[in-house]
């Protein structure tokens, strides 16, 4: 755990120091990279992209995840999973280019892309966290007489939380990937930069949006484990080391 | 307490698990529900708490249809455990057990302290284990833990589906000593699951055999043992049902009270003319508070050069408790290579002897009286 975090602070720390480097000393005769300003404005729209479609696949995957392992709708849990799996096998580059004959270019379409690829991971991790708990904990919880609310809040919820924060994760770090190659078509955030300097063949430029994006994810990545981290009962904290 | 009309189950996919029983579970009464696998113990069981919905015939508690009550309401006052325990990981011991209590609505602190009480009860240290996760115990203490924690709100009955059958042979006895210890303590209206027939002699005050979801025999573990009322109770009972049988009487039922025996200060001589009188080849000797501390045999007396009783005193004996079954008392006096045991109490006071007659004309009796003659051996 501790190891994993310093590395990932290195890794930010060197990531964010090289994109400054390229960001004030990269010019190169004819070429200049992207100024400060547009860096600062390229992240938040990074941001915005992943922030608005990982909202959504919480929202939407959670909930739907949640709904599918309730008695009457149970028959949907197996294929819903199947399908978030496969596909999750969809490359990202599909999906966007796939999106545009629908809803255009532009953030929009951008969103939605991202949304369809942040919601898989989320919802399969919602089933299987709720699907997964041992199934002599729900009878016992149901023989002494716990209320189908009260074992979906007291005991299901908790014992999947942190599946489902783990389904988020992933799912974030998907989507930061993802928003870059939105910018094929047109979303904007740090793809941007990256395509841009690909058109012109300038390596500073795409450093410059690949670093950022990299180091935007391994943050998110840090972020979010230290939540599922906190979010995981103490009691199966120790099961974990134990095994 | 505990009655069952004409109930019957059939699945969803058509298995008929339970066929028309009939059984009447009295108050303070620990009914094992035993057969073999599949044959519908289980089924039976859940549907007195509602687990599994009745499919015919109806179940009164109490003299209430259970039908009639709501189902929470129910289960919140039967007590359940499970073989597989189904604690709950994410929470401590001391709220595991105090699960029903705030269903009930007791509040935290009086859950706590019928935690602890429970802890105590079950023989955990409350002090050390409250804070505990499940991970952090035992297999036989989160065995322990998950029927403290059917036992949380007192509940007058209890449903217990085979809760010692995961453990180890040796944990198994003794969690099934410290639970009849329990029982007898409590007085709770229990009916408990096993396909073992061993359990099923030991725990039970009643004991239902089933098979292929038909009540096959319900009677006394004594009775099944004498009286099988067919070749399937018989075959499952086993060939050895003279043996198990003696596992149901304790020595204090079989042994004669008040032996002959002598003070260990006794003068030599006196016990050697005793000895000679009373036609007696051993004799068990005594300290000041009638402890049982071993036995003089007539020939040290006679050939050694012996000038006192704890010079010829040969330790290292074996004995038996009051309570020990007689299973036991034999296993005792075969290992030992003797044909009498002295039985003592707890504190070593010496309160009887059993010699093997006795073992063999009591096993004769009980089966004489019960009319099953034939099972007596040689
Ligand atoms: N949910 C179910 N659907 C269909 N059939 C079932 C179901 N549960 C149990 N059965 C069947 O009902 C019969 C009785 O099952 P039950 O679980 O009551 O047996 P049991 O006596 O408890 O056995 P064991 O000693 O193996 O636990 C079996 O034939 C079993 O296959
Ligand atoms: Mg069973």
């Amino acid at each position: 755990m501790t190891g994993k975090r310093i590395m990932s602070f290195v890794l930010i720390f060197v990531m964010v120091g090289l994109t400054i480097y390229y960001t004030f000393y990269g010019a190169q005769g004819w070429y200049s990279p992207a100024t400060g300003q547009e860096m600062l404005l390229r992240t938040w729209e990074h941001l915005k992209l992943v922030g608005i479609a990982e909202l959504l696949a919480i929202g939407v995957g959670i909930s739907g995840g949640l709904l599918i392992t309730r008695p009457g709708l149970k028959f949907l849990a197996t294929p819903v999973t199947a399908i978030a799996n496969v596909g999750l096998a969809i490359p990202p580059l599909a999906l966007v280019a796939g999106v545009s004959p629908f809803f255009g270019i532009g953030p929009r379409p951008g969103i939605i892309a991202l949304f369809i690829y942040s919601l898989l991971p989320v919802l399969r991790n919602a089933t299987v966290g709720i699907e997964d708990i041992d199934r002599s904990v729900i009878e016992s919880a149901r023989g002494m007489g716990m209320s189908k609310f009260q074992i979906f809040r007291k005991i299901e919820l908790p014992l999947a939380l942190p599946v489902i924060v783990a389904g988020i994760r992933t799912s974030t770090i998907l989507c930061v990937g993802t928003a870059a190659i939105a910018a094929l078509i047109n979303a904007g955030g740090l793809g941007q930069i990256i395509m841009r300097g690909q058109s012109v063949n300038f390596v500073a430029l795409m450093l410059q949006g690949a670093l950022l994006t990299a180091a935007l994810a391994v943050t998110l990545d840090l972020l979010l484990s230290e939540t599922e981290h906190a979010l995981t009962p103490r009691g199966l904290q120790l099961n974990k080391e134990t095994e | 307490m505990i009655e069952l009309e004409g109930v019957s189950k059939v699945y969803p996919d058509g298995t008929e698990a339970v066929n028309d029983i009939d059984l009447n579970i009295g108050e303070g009464e620990l009914c094992v529900l035993l057969g073999p696998s599949g044959c519908g113990k289980t089924t039976t069981m859940k549907m007195i708490n509602r687990l599994i919905p009745i499919s015919g015939g109806r179940i009164y508690i109490d003299g209430t249809d259970n039908q009639e009550l709501n189902e929470n309401e129910l289960r919140r006052n039967i007590g359940y455990a499970i073989q597989e325990i189904g604690l709950f990981p994410h929470m401590t011991v001391a709220e595991n057990i105090a699960t029903v209590p705030s269903l009930k609505g007791w509040g935290k602190e009086k859950g706590r302290e019928r935690a602890a009480e429970l802890l105590d009860l079950i023989g955990m240290d409350p002090e050390e284990h409250m804070e505990r996760y499940p991970a952090e115990l035992s297999g036989g203490q989160r065995q322990r833990v998950g029927v403290a924690r059917s036992l949380g709100a007192d509940p007058p009955i209890m449903l217990m589906d085979e809760p010692f059958g995961a453990i180890d042979p040796i944990t198994r006895d003794r969690l099934q000593d410290e639970f009849l210890k329990i029982q007898a303590e409590i007085q709770k209206t229990i009916v408990f699951v096993t396909h073992d027939i061993n359990e099923a002699i030991k725990m039970g005050t009643k004991i239902a055999l089933m098979k292929d979801g038909e009540l096959v025999q319900y009677s006394s573990p004594a009775e099944l043992l004498s009286q099988p009322k067919s070749q399937f109770v018989r075959d499952f009972v086993g060939a050895d049902r003279t043996l198990k049988s003696m596992r149901l009487i304790q020595a204090k039922e079989a042994m004669k009270p008040s032996p002959i025996s002598v003070h260990r200060d006794s003068d030599v001589d006196h016990v050697h003319e005793r000895m000679k009188e009373e036609g007696v080849e051993y004799l068990m000797v005594t300290d000041e508070e009638d402890r049982f501390i071993g036995w003089v045999e007539i020939w040290d007396l006679e050939t050694n050069e012996v000038d006192s009783i704890t010079e010829a005193l040969r330790e290292d004996v074996g004995s038996v408790n009051l309570e020990t079954p007689l299973s036991d008392a034999l296993s005792v006096m075969l290992e030992e290579d003797v044909a009498n045991i002295p039985v003592l109490e707890e504190d070593g006071k010496l309160e009887g002897i059993l010699t093997f007659n006795d073992l063999q004309q009591v096993i004769g009796e009980t089966y004489t009286e019960k009319g099953g003659g034939s099972a007596i051996p040689g």
